[in-house]
């Protein structure tokens, strides 16, 4: 029996010691994740406390933003980044998943590869860059072209009157719209390839056609998968922060027309937060903030949980 | 049952939304790309290489403080989000129980999905407040916190390929299990780990929101860490949103530069991707 000084040293020489160095630093920065999420919600309701404690519930009630008077209400951002994401949504959704049918289903295998790979790539491109032509070609566009159109055949709605500016809430859906078409599309194209090929098999052997067999075969199996990257678009849509804060015009005011300017949680954090004029201020920012993460926080859980159910049955079903 | 012609023609006409919905999706964002590629061309000469920006109204002017500003960013970003990323994923694919590891990839995809503005504010309060001023270093931080769950989760999915069969070999030879883990499993799964930390700098070398309030920007060069600095993504935001005919030729300047950037690194990225998945 080697004596403990020994084996001690037997350890130290072959490096066994390393391993316990090494798997503590593993862990501390494995856990640091959780850490800065932590640390992330802990900050933002910490710095959230004096507008907390002035405001309550009224903040986000509050329809009036007065950095000098200090008073701060939360309604008119909280109404134009809802508005914004969810319309931008609604007319992103189908699109993408057509899309997204189109490459897994009927495009000629390379064909539907390089469009794949098209949109992942144009997914790449950073939101300043969709901001700096949203702001400096689209909606000088919008104001010569589409507003004017809108207003004269559809002005009757209340949802297309007042002037022609260009920046816009119909701006700011516009450029969601074309930000969260990659998105989702590429998700979803991960979450139809999982589709086991005896579903889609099984329903052409029944005599279905393609259509049919995307309809009863392909849809259903991915829906859950499906809504995770529509969600996840949602969490995206809602936080974009640079190209929004550029072609929403940044004016705080609830109105049912979209050819008005509007305002959003983060763009109004993006334009005050480095010039704040007083603590309270500060704060109220903060609390946006806070509304934002927590938000985006079971957005994303919500989201994620959907798609982690899909991959999780792909990976069982490829080994039975 | 309806009649096979219906169907057909059902079948034909829902093919055809779904190419029209294709086409719909791809105009827009081909649009953009040509129109970045066209403006940027037209707007690119020497003196954006090597000039800082001119005051208004003079015209000429580049952004190369700029570029050196994100350059530095990214660098310090790395250096400090790479390494947890990746001894963070050692711990998930080597160590980690069942359960922990869950919670902490689902941490870690969560906070993927938080907006870098908030992330800005939180570097902002933890690094900007107490330092008295906005800097280069609170910038690379926030960098770094949108880098570490990106480098983590994808070095994460390739160690879980390398097959078990090398790390028995390896440990079977005496070989403790971390120097196993590093120079056998990361090793092997090198390939993958580069097209995940290349994807993490694409990301946040346009990364806009976090800076506004850490890094700050910068007309001019940054000599200290400790100094607001000037990056890309914020100059391309002030002059785009500027009255000046000149900034917004430099705008277009900068986004093709940045554009070329990332897909140069996404371009290497795949190729990278490819060839692992060929071995």
């Amino acid at each position: 029996m080697p004596s403990d000084a020994e084996t001690r040293r037997w350890k130290l020489e072959r490096g066994v010691s390393g391993d316990y160095i090494f798997k503590g630093v593993t862990v501390l920065f494995a856990f640091s994740i959780l850490v800065i999420l932590l640390l992330m919600i802990f900050e933002m309701v910490g710095e959230s406390l004096p507008s907390m404690r002035k405001f309550g519930w009224g903040f986000i009630a509050g329809r009036e933003w007065d950095a000098v008077q200090g008073i701060f209400g939360a309604l008119p951002y909280i109404y134009g980044s809802v508005v914004s994401s969810i319309l931008a949504l609604l007319i992103a959704t189908p699109l993408s998943v057509a899309t997204a049918v189109f490459i897994t289903e009927l495009a000629p295998n390379k064909f539907g590869g390089t469009v794949a790979a098209l949109v992942e790539l144009l997914a790449a491109i950073p939101s300043v860059i969709y901001g700096l032509w949203g702001v400096l070609v689209m909606a000088p566009w919008l104001q010569k072209t589409v507003q004017p159109f809108l207003m004269d055949h559809l002005g009757f709605l209340p949802f297309f009157k007042g002037a022609p500016y260009g920046v816009s809430m119909l701006a700011a859906v516009f450029i969601l719209v074309i930000m969260v078409l990659p998105i989702i599309t590429s998700i979803t194209k991960e979450v139809l390839l999982a589709v086991p090929q005896s579903q889609k098999e099984a329903a052409i052997a029944l005599g279905a056609t393609r259509w049919e067999m995307i309809r009863m075969a392909v849809l259903p199996y991915g829906r859950s998968g499906i809504l995770g990257a529509v969600i996840l678009g949602l969490g995206r849509a809602v936080g974009e922060t640079m190209a929004v804060t550029m072609v929403i015009g940044n004016n705080p005011q609830i109105s049912l027309s979209l050819l008005s300017p509007a305002y959003t949680m983060p763009s109004v954090i993006a334009n005050e937060f480095a010039e704040t004029t007083s603590t309270l201020h500060a704060s109220a920012l903060m609390e946006i903030g806070l509304i934002l993460l927590v938000v985006t926080l079971i957005i994303n859980a919500l989201a994620r949980l959907l798609l982690w159910s899909v991959t999780r049955e792909r990976k069982g079903g490829s080994r039975g | 049952m309806k009649s096979l012609g219906f169907r057909k023609l059902k079948n034909a006409g829902m093919t055809l939304v779904m190419v029209a919905s294709t086409v719909a999706v791809l105009i827009p964002l081909i649009l953009i790309f040509v129109h970045i590629v066209r403006m940027g061309f037209s707007s690119i000469s020497l003196d954006f290489f090597t000039q800082i920006p001119k005051p208004t109204g003079e015209t000429g002017g580049g952004m190369a403080n700029g570029m050196a500003g994100s350059f530095i960013l990214i660098a310090m970003a790395s250096a400090l989000g790479i390494p947890i990323g990746i001894f963070g994923a050692i711990y998930l694919a080597e160590y980690g129980g069942k359960r922990i590891s869950n919670v902490i990839r689902f941490g870690a995809d969560v906070l993927s999905g938080i907006p870098s503005i908030i992330t800005g504010m939180v570097a902002y309060t933890l690094l900007v407040v107490p330092l008295k001023g906005f800097s280069a270093l609170a910038g690379a931080f926030a960098l770094a916190l949108i880098m570490i769950p990106i480098v983590l989760r994808t070095t994460e999915e390739q160690l879980k390929m390398v097959p078990d069969s090398l790390r028995e070999a390896s440990l079977a030879l005496g070989v403790p299990l971390w120097r196993t883990s590093l120079k056998v499993t990361l090793r092997s799964a090198m390939k993958g780990v580069m097209t995940g930390i290349l994807l993490a700098i694409a990301r946040i070398a346009g990364e806009t929101a976090p800076l506004l309030f850490t890094a700050l920007g910068n007309q001019f060069w940054s000599r200290k860490l400790n100094e607001p600095i000037a990056a890309m993504p914020l100059q391309i935001f002030s002059f785009a949103i500027s009255p000046y005919e000149d900034w917004h030729r430099l705008a277009w300047a900068g986004a093709l530069v940045l554009v070329t950037l990332m897909f140069g690194l996404s371009l290497s990225a795949r190729y990278f991707g490819r060839a692992k998945k060929q071995s």
